[in-house]
């Protein structure tokens, strides 16, 4: 950093460079054929010779995509309604104007994103402090059973999960995304790292001043570990926004989907309409490419840091 | 990891039994979501994959022992999905490993702005969504409109089209390709970070004496990188066995099984047979040989 000596340019780092920039294109071409894609006639498209760059932006794909399938924007349920109803369906309360499907998918997804994230960091917080900072009964145990869990791929239980969300009544629901995202323990690990940094001494003088447990982890614990929680928080939301496996089980009905489930239906339906298709990945991928570009160094961050001592 | 210890020894038992009071209402709402929604659907997944179950409302379960277990191994699509995920896994580890490792330290030295930029780019396909990314690879490999088929028989790389897709040869090759560059980001993130930490001492200590870049990389790097690289074999073989997107979206495991995987045989078997506990006994398999392979990283890798 302070000398800058080693900068000589070596044939080998010539190369270096030249190949990472045409690795850095193919990794951005994909993406590039998506959005320009959504923007093709139908001419353009289904030519065998591909255009690199529209002949003419269009919007008709958009059109296509929103007017293909309409969802009330909001719906509100009776709570636990559906324990009650002779064949286990909700009770509607009310519901909002209704809207291009697709626009709901988003606002499900976005909800779901949010949801996970929430929950998660408070309850991970909550939970990685005390396993990083105190000594209690059973901790031992908790700690490898989080570790044994972590191990083990996520989408074993998730068959078994849909049996159990059907007991429960939050099948086809997003809840039932949202509370075994919650449930994974890589936060509490996570949280568990970044709270082994806070030190000792602070949470004994704070306890010799007085302070409660609830005041000591509000406002000790929560301020020295917020860039753990900021990476979590993103890490959260963007593994939750692209957990396919998960919503694709567990959602079915229109008015439930998530934008990717959305747009994996309708490719299932039209294969071949690839304007569509790209549309609707448009619609899917540019929200969370914003979110993590926004986010990036925070994202980056969170992910090394929790690797460190994995 | 435990040293916040020393000065609890001496506590009473009344402020132990205070802490452990207080220490599980903080661990409540996030021991129930555990609990609940995560151990509870293990043990069930283990439980159910003894049984002839169905999934249907006011059909029993049926006790079948080990048949599930037994059915497994005489059964030809499982044997072949596994053999392809198995070369899946050994295609993709090495590779992701080797390819991040060698980006990551052609980068991790660069300024900052160009650094993330790499970083950021690499890591684009994982955040895109496994379905964006997967609808638009569909589309490039297409027989007729696809880009692929365009740019190689202009160039004269192949004769006439090639359903990439649809072809027992190239299917599977495809898919992991895809794979490939969904897999790649988080490595480098983590490779980068790892070398960035290697201590700059030591390295120059290692300069002055005269090491050449081979050694110094070999001798000082790779042993400092060493936790970092065991996690990403790990973690790469985690994500490569249950590589699923990719299957249902582009193939469903066609043409003639030759890209099934376990895990979407799995799905598969679920939800299009509804063979519940079939289902989950080839899901604690997996979990099986994930585990052992997971163990064997660790102890080829601390052993040395």
């Amino acid at each position: 950093m302070n000398t800058k000596k080693k900068m000589k340019i070596t044939p080998y780092k010539v190369f270096c460079v030249v190949v990472l920039c045409i690795f850095a294109f193919l990794f951005i071409f994909p993406l590039y054929w998506i959005v320009t894609g959504a923007f093709k006639t139908a001419v353009d498209i289904n030519s065998s010779s591909p255009s690199f760059f529209p002949s003419e932006w269009v919007m008709s794909n958009f059109q296509k995509l929103f007017s293909r399938q309409k969802a009330p924007v909001w719906e509100v349920f009776v709570p636990f309604g559906s324990f009650f109803t002779s064949d286990g369906s909700k009770i509607p309360l009310f519901s909002g104007p209704v809207v291009p499907a697709a626009v709901r998918w988003l606002i499900n997804t976005v909800f779901m994103a949010v949801m996970a994230m929430l929950l998660t960091c408070i309850t991970a917080t909550m939970a990685g402090y005390v396993l990083a900072k105190k000594r209690f009964r059973g901790r031992a145990l908790l700690f490898t059973l989080i570790v044994c869990a972590m191990a083990l791929p996520k989408q074993v239980i998730l068959i078994p999960l849909i049996r159990e969300m059907s007991t429960l009544h939050l099948y086809n629901t997003i809840w039932g995304i949202i509370f075994p995202t919650v449930g994974w323990p890589f936060g509490v690990f996570l949280m568990k790292q970044f709270s082994e940094g806070v030190p000792g001494e602070m949470l004994e003088a704070a306890r010799i001043d007085g302070a409660g447990e609830l005041r000591t982890f509000t406002q000790i614990i929560v301020p020295m570990v917020k860039p753990g929680i900021g990476a979590l928080a993103i890490f959260t939301f963007i593994s939750s926004w692209n957990d396919y496996f998960m919503q694709l089980i567990m959602v079915s009905s229109t008015s439930n989907l998530t934008i990717s489930l959305g747009i994996a239906k309708m490719q299932a339906e039209n294969s071949t309409d690839f304007g569509l298709i790209m549309a609707g990945a448009t619609l899917a991928a540019v929200p969370i490419l914003t979110v993590f570009i926004i986010f990036q160094k925070y994202f980056t961050q969170g992910i090394a840091m929790g690797a460190v001592k994995g | 990891m435990t040293k916040a210890a020393p000065r609890y020894t001496t506590r009473s038992k009344v402020l132990v039994m205070r802490e452990t009071r207080s220490a599980y209402l903080f661990l409540l709402p996030s021991l129930f979501f555990f609990l609940v929604f995560v151990i509870f659907p293990m043990v069930l997944c283990i439980y159910t994959s003894f049984f002839d179950s169905t999934m249907g409302k006011n059909v029993e379960d049926t006790f079948v022992g080990l048949a599930n277990f037994r059915e497994m191994f005489s059964d030809s699509v499982f044997l072949k999905a596994l053999r392809n995920t198995f070369v899946i896994v050994i295609v993709s580890v090495p590779v992701v490993t080797a390819f991040s490792l060698w980006v990551s330290s052609a980068i991790y030295k660069m300024n900052g702005k160009v650094l993330s930029f790499f970083r950021c780019v690499f890591y684009l396909p994982v955040v895109t969504g496994s379905v964006a990314v997967t609808v638009v690879w569909k589309w490039m490999f297409n027989n007729y409109y696809g880009l692929f088929n365009y740019v190689g028989t202009s160039t004269g790389l192949i004769e006439k089209n090639i359903n990439w897709l649809g072809d027992e040869r190239y299917a599977l090759a495809c898919i992991i390709i895809i794979l490939l560059t969904t897999s790649i980001g988080q490595p480098i993130v983590l490779y980068v970070s790892a070398l960035g930490n290697v201590d700059a001492s030591l390295t120059e200590a290692a300069e002055i004496d005269g090491a050449t870049k081979f050694q110094l990389f070999w001798r000082i790097k790779w042993p400092n990188i060493m936790p970092t690289t065991l996690y990403i074999l790990i973690i790469t073989t985690i994500n490569s066995f249950q590589c699923f997107a990719l299957i249902q979206l582009l193939t469903s495991g066609g043409p003639n099984h030759a890209t099934d995987t376990v895990m979407y045989y799995i799905y598969y078997t679920a939800f299009k047979l509804y063979r519940y506990g079939y289902a989950n006994a080839m899901g604690v398999v997996l979990a099986i040989i994930i585990a052992l392979l997971s163990a064997i990283q660790f102890r080829v890798a601390r052993g040395k």
